[in-house]
């Protein structure tokens, strides 16, 4: 028999961005909410304070701070015909683990998806026909649009403290920023970070062939500030140490940096940490949730009964919990029915490595976000009439550092992995390598979803989720797009040696480490048939659950995540604040 | 039960409220690695490994070789710790062969293979040079046998040899370039071969010199150890 604790207004699972943002809103709104946190307290100074963290071995290559997959892993398959296994070791998925979540480790890429992404059925279906989906793919609208959601990036750029300039005010293009941006109603609150030797040389070298190069949009502070919370940031001291690292110097947007040392003064607030939560609990009838289950640091199990549940774990976890609660009809692949689970989507990587004959560009000196992008081949940015597919992604080159045991593989094609050849070439390449590297947008498709695995099992007996992916026929036309593009600004870069990278042409794996983005399998939408959470993130069976995070995606942009979860959590933390709280219920009736 | 006015109720739930935490053990430092004695590696299996780093990153005008530079010594320790045991890993389950997509599936630790892969590369020295292990031989000799390895041209008993050799190849440049403190890179050998200033955290006063040599002398986490 389970413990019991006293029952909460709201519960929330998982203290990363998209549990601290919703924390931070239901606490002000005056309800009284619970955390449940399945890794340790985190803090700047206590965890990774600069005197600890510059340190590659233990946060880069042993990644110290991220979720083993001893304590929870996926199994993976190309396809539904082939049997998946457990990844057992380190891999491309990034999963956050203890107070920050991934908000912790990441690099700080701060975007806001294209209005097209929102739209691309309807769009794609105006502007060239529903031909241009090919066989099998499943794109919808998300059934909110850009304008629904400006602003809340707005709002989570405030709060985040986002380095960047503007590309659209209002309408009106601004020099030197995005000018495919979506209108925005004012600026970033910084001003961009400085520009480094190869993104200077970027974007030149775009300028010159009629690109619109721009900063990327930062979550690394370009001077001090201060968030509309009251908590302060410092200066990013350029180190080099962001993605897989906390940040010692209070300089990276995350929930550390930027909303816990508020969140944690409420009264109304607290966290159990190092407890995970084994399911969701259900009312009789499935129409509510009761609270939630957890198991404490001791093994001891509870129950932690609530009005709201807020499920915010990672992605791929909020998918799981919602299997293992049975929230949500799953997937079928074959009936094609069923919603959690349907539309996973991941992110078509390209691009080309470049070598430069005689630069110094001096890598050890960047940040997570210090990038210079283009985005003239993204989403549906350019005609696609004459182009078999739909889609494309940004183009960047990105200073992010200059780590020794990471960059060993950086040399030119055809040197030896080993002995002095490959020591004069790593020691030439270190000062003169870098790469154009290609998010591209990620579309649904009936082949590739996510569900419990039949055999393998968690430390506590409760199945994996398993991924089933590979490219699909519009990723691969797309990236093959991308990576000629690449190998265009790679030589237009005045690169030496420019080597494509088209990782598309052969099957995924995850081993590959190419993106962590993963997307989908808890989408909103218009359609229950079609969706497993309404328009404001609320589940269409369980209306007392709200599920946040990327899993809320219906597809992917051609860009880093986090702005987009961070704008829909705080959408989604509206609906709850400004309706649900007055009229429990379905906000949507169908 | 214990309860903090602001702090952390340990007696039960770990239930953290009322303002940031009053204690918490902090991250520290890892424990300097000193040289004294080996805590997995037997004297042989020293020898080799030190051949093997030697051949990897040979001393050249570059730098010291990854003898000297201390990568035995710096994969003993993670070998004797949570690496070597795979403390990380997903263990649970029937290992399976899968496709080359899903990834490692070895029931081994990265200990275990060592001791398995070390002991069946001597044997096999042993066998085809007239009783010598691997370190007594030839760097020409050594060369062409980690060839071998590297293809997966050379059996090595149960143990997959092209993934024991990316193993080493991987911990030996990891001890080569991993700061100090972990027994490898001596004197900062590796960072000064390539001009990575270590542990740095501040670049924010040469940012704008684009293109130019910094000379900026490394420092390391184990200089700030008293």
């Amino acid at each position: 028999m389970a413990l019991k604790r006293a029952k909460a207004d709201a519960v929330i699972v998982g203290l990363g961005w998209a549990g601290s943002l919703m924390a931070n809103e239901l606490t002000q709104a005056g309800l009284n909410v619970v955390a449940i946190e399945r890794g340790a307290w985190r803090d700047t100074s206590s965890d990774f304070p600069t005197t600890v963290d510059t340190d590659e071995l233990r946060f880069a290559t042993r990644r110290a701070l991220m979720q083993p997959p001893a304590v929870e892993t996926l199994t993976f398959r190309n396809t539904s015909d082939q049997t998946a296994l457990p990844l057992r070791d380190w891999n491309t998925y990034q999963f956050g683990i203890g107070v920050g979540g991934a908000g912790t480790h990441w690099n700080g890429m701060t975007w806001r998806f294209l209005p097209n992404d929102f739209q691309t059925y309807t769009n794609t279906v105006e502007r060239y026909g529903k031909s241009k989906f090919l066989e099998g793919m499943q794109v919808q609208d998300w059934g909110v649009t850009y304008a629904d959601l400006e602003p809340f990036y707005d709002k989570f750029e405030r709060l985040a403290g986002t380095s960047g300039r503007a590309g659209n005010i209002q309408g009106k293009i601004q020099e030197g920023g995005n000018p495919f941006e979506g209108p925005r109603n004012r600026d970033y609150p910084l001003p961009p970070l400085e520009r480094t030797r190869v993104a200077t040389i970027f974007d030149k070298a775009a300028r010159e062939l009629g690109y619109h190069p721009f900063p990327v949009p930062a979550g690394n502070t370009s001077g001090a500030y201060v968030n509309p919370l009251g908590v302060h940031m410092a200066p990013c001291t350029y180190c080099g140490y962001c993605e897989f690292f906390g940040c010692g110097n209070w300089s990276k947007s995350s929930p550390q940096a930027c909303i816990m040392p508020a969140l944690m003064q409420r009264k109304n607030f607290s966290v159990i940490t190092e407890s995970e939560v084994l399911r969701v609990n259900l009312a009789e009838d499935r129409k509510t949730a009761t609270g939630v289950t957890f198991v404490d640091h001791d093994n001891n199990e509870w129950e932690q009964p609530a009005d709201i549940v807020v499920i915010s774990a990672y992605q791929m976890d909020n998918v799981r919990l919602m299997l293992l609660s049975g929230i949500g009809k799953p997937y079928n692949r074959e009936t094609g029915e069923g919603v959690v689970g349907r539309n996973y989507a991941y992110q078509t990587i390209s691009g080309a490595s470049i070598f430069f004959e005689n630069e110094r560009l001096n890598p050890f000196i960047g940040a997570g976000a210090l990038a210079q992008a283009i985005d003239d081949f993204n989403s549906d940015n350019f005609d696609h009439s004459n182009h078999d597919f739909i889609g494309g992604g940004v183009a960047l080159v990105h200073s992010t550092n200059g780590r020794p045991i990471g960059l060993s593989n950086g040399v030119p094609p055809g040197t030896p992995r080993w002995g002095s050849e490959w020591k004069k070439a790593y020691q030439h390449a270190y000062q003169n390598y870098n790469s154009i590297y290609v998010m591209g947008n990620s579309y649904p498709h009936r082949d590739v979803y996510l569900d419990l695995d039949p055999e393998y099992k968690d430390r506590f007996g409760r199945p994996l989720l398993r991924v089933t992916f590979d490219w699909i026929e519009n990723d691969k036309r797309s990236a093959k797009f991308m990576a000629d593009k690449s190998e265009e600004l790679g030589h237009a870069m005045g690169a030496k040696t420019v080597v494509r990278s088209e990782p598309t042409t052969r099957p995924f794996s995850p081993m590959d480490n190419l993106s962590s983005h993963t997307t989908g399998g808890a989408i909103i939408g218009d359609d229950p048939k079609t969706s497993a959470l309404n328009r404001y993130l609320q589940s269409w069976d369980v209306h007392n659950t709200f599920v946040v995070g990327a899993s809320a995606f219906a597809n992917n942009g051609g860009y880093n995540p986090t702005g987009t979860v961070g704008a829909t959590t705080l959408w989604a933390a509206e609906a709850i604040k400004s309706q649900y709280l007055k009229s429990p219920g379905p906000l949507v009736r169908i | 039960m214990v309860l903090m006015a602001a702090g952390i109720a340990v007696a039960k739930a770990r239930v953290i409220f009322g303002g940031m935490p009053w204690f918490k053990d902090p991250v520290v430092l890892p424990e300097p690695v000193v040289a004294d004695g080996w805590k997995f590696f037997t004297a042989q299996e020293v020898a080799a490994v030190e051949a093997i780093a030697d051949r990897l990153i040979p001393s050249d005008e570059l730098s010291i070789g990854g003898k000297e530079a201390g990568c035995a010594l710096f994969i003993d320790r993670q070998l004797s710790g949570d690496y070597g045991r795979a403390a990380t890993q997903y263990r649970l389950g029937e290992f399976k062969p899968g496709t080359p997509s899903q990834g490692p599936q070895i029931k081994d630790t990265p200990a275990e293979r060592y001791r398995a892969a070390l002991k069946s590369l001597d044997d096999h020295c042993k066998q085809n040079f007239s009783g010598k292990p691997f370190n007594a031989l030839s760097p020409e000799q050594q060369d062409g046998l980690l060839k071998q390895l590297e293809a997966g041209a050379l059996a090595l008993g149960r143990v997959d040899s092209k993934a024991f050799f990316n193993l080493v190849l991987q911990n030996v440049r990891e001890g080569f370039f991993a700061d100090p403190i972990y027994g490898g890179n001596k004197d900062m050998a590796g960072w000064k071969m390539l001009g990575f200033p270590g542990a740095q955290y501040d670049f924010r006063d040469v940012i704008g010199r684009q293109g130019e040599d910094l000379k900026i002398i490394p420092i390391s986490l184990i200089s700030r150890k008293s």
